[in-house]
């Protein structure tokens, strides 16, 4: 038996919408926190720990009719940066996307300088990525460059 | 020749070497005429959302003596921000009634923010402990006239190199013109990396001293910064540097002729006052030069020179 197909026994399939595959193992409740999956209605399939042959153990998420926009894309980016996405339709695979970390990320990521004028008044904040790999942005508004992300509320 | 019609002045970044070199140009040009009506039409706002003696009155006599009309502020509690409005509703209201802002805020990226709401070009006079760009282009000047070139100076940095913002936008500045840093500071207040990889990156080179006598022999130009008390987590480190970075006339013997003292100002105590009788000193000069950078850049971005 194959991987895949023991990984169908574990998160069973979906008729249609998303699996997000290749996250690691300890960030896919993080994930879900991102996608805001916790007030999601429908179904939505978990699995951690699962056997992965290019990284060990890996998690895997299946969100039954929801397709995802390029800025959510994005925020998994951030934490997953080796994340698949499979768009699932009619139980076929319609569509793989690769996640990758964008050179600009905007709104979804928080300034961590209390100071900085995005604390204080309504703007969507805006960060130019220095460095991808270990991660480091820097604030387009206050200009102070950060390893620490804080997702936006 | 650089276009610097309706660009905004936010980050030291935000100019070209050619760019920075232009204002200087205009500079020294309003330098041996200070006095012109070009911008009797323009209305120039000055926002000031924290208290500021120097970059204000400097802006505001710039303009003034350029003839434009100044409109603003220099006490928030007087405006409608104390009523709770928004900063980007008082720009928006601004923009209608000026050409030009020139803002200082306490929040720091609150300049950049206005120059995207607003809809005439935006001068950062300071945005908390960010930017502060136009004391770069007139720490520039300053450079510039009294060593008459910019490429290949031995620059000193002395005091506070860790906060001081305008340290930081002036290596930055320097990067630009082959300079070669002395880094003079307690172990406490080094330059942080993020400004020393702007050195690396331009493949320059810089040396860090504890010791301020160490560079007088060589230096071209001795930036001088104030050790601030409150910077220190143990008292104690505070009394044990305080006065290692204090510059008296004794300290300059073995200097070269040549070499000039710069200070952002205000000073307290690390320059002595038995300083300013020498030939080396410039920070009061410096700060006069302050006036014609700023009416270079108001003229510039208003298209006028």
């Amino acid at each position: 038996m194959t991987n895949i197909s023991k990984e169908k026994l574990v998160v069973s399939a979906i008729e249609n919408g998303t699996v997000i595959d290749h996250i690691p193992a300890n960030k896919v409740l993080k994930v879900i926190n991102i996608l805001g999956l916790e007030a999601y209605e429908d179904e939505v399939l978990i699995g951690i720990n699962l056997n992965s042959q290019k990284y060990g153990k890996k998690g895997i998420i299946k969100v039954r009719n929801k397709y995802f926009e390029q800025n959510d894309l994005n925020k998994i980016a951030l934490v997953a940066p080796n994340a698949t996405l499979i768009v699932i339709k009619n139980y076929e695979v319609i569509e793989k996307k690769c996640v990758e970390i964008p050179d600009t990320i905007e709104k979804i990521v928080k300034c961590i300088n209390p100071n900085c004028i995005t604390n204080q008044e309504t703007i969507d904040t805006k960060f130019r990525v220095i460095e991808k790999n270990p991660l480091k942005i820097q604030c387009h508004y206050c200009e102070k460059t950060m390893t620490n992300i804080r997702f936006s509320e | 020749m650089a276009n610097l019609k309706d660009k905004n002045l936010i980050s030291i970044t935000d100019y070209s070497k050619e760019e920075y070199l232009e204002i200087l140009k205009i500079a020294a040009e309003f330098e041996k005429n200070p006095k012109q009506e070009i911008l009797k039409d323009k209305v120039v706002a000055s926002i000031f959302f924290e208290p500021s003696t120097r970059t204000r009155l400097s802006f505001e006599s710039a303009a003034s003596m350029l003839g434009a009309k100044v409109i603003g502020f220099s006490n928030p509690a007087a405006t409608s921000q104390s009523k709770g409005e928004s900063l980007h509703d008082t720009i928006k209201m601004l923009s209608s009634y000026s050409d030009i802002i020139v803002m200082r805020h306490p929040r720091e990226g609150a300049a950049r923010y206005a120059s995207e709401v607003a809809s005439v070009p935006v001068i950062n006079a300071g945005d908390g402990a960010n930017q502060h760009p136009t004391q770069c282009m007139l720490d520039l000047y300053s450079i510039l006239k009294t060593q008459g070139k910019l490429e290949n100076l031995q620059i000193t940095l002395v005091g506070d190199l860790k906060y001081g913002r305008t340290v930081h936008s002036l290596v930055q500045a320097m990067c630009n013109f082959n300079a070669t840093f002395h880094l003079v500071s307690p172990n406490e207040l080094k330059l942080p990396s993020s400004v020393k990889m702007h050195i690396k990156k331009a493949n320059l080179e810089y040396h860090q001293y504890t010791d301020l006598n160490d560079v007088i022999p060589f230096s071209d130009i001795i930036y001088m910064t104030r050790i601030q008390r409150e910077r220190f987590s143990d008292p104690l480190e505070y009394e044990k540097v305080k006065d290692s970075y204090i510059l008296d006339a004794a300290t300059l013997k073995g200097c070269k002729e040549t070499m000039r003292i710069l200070h952002p100002l205000p000073r307290v105590n690390e320059i002595s006052v038995d300083v300013d009788k020498t030939p080396n000193a410039y920070y009061f000069e410096q700060a006069r030069n302050g006036v014609y950078v700023r009416q270079a850049l108001i003229a510039a971005i208003l298209g006028i020179k």
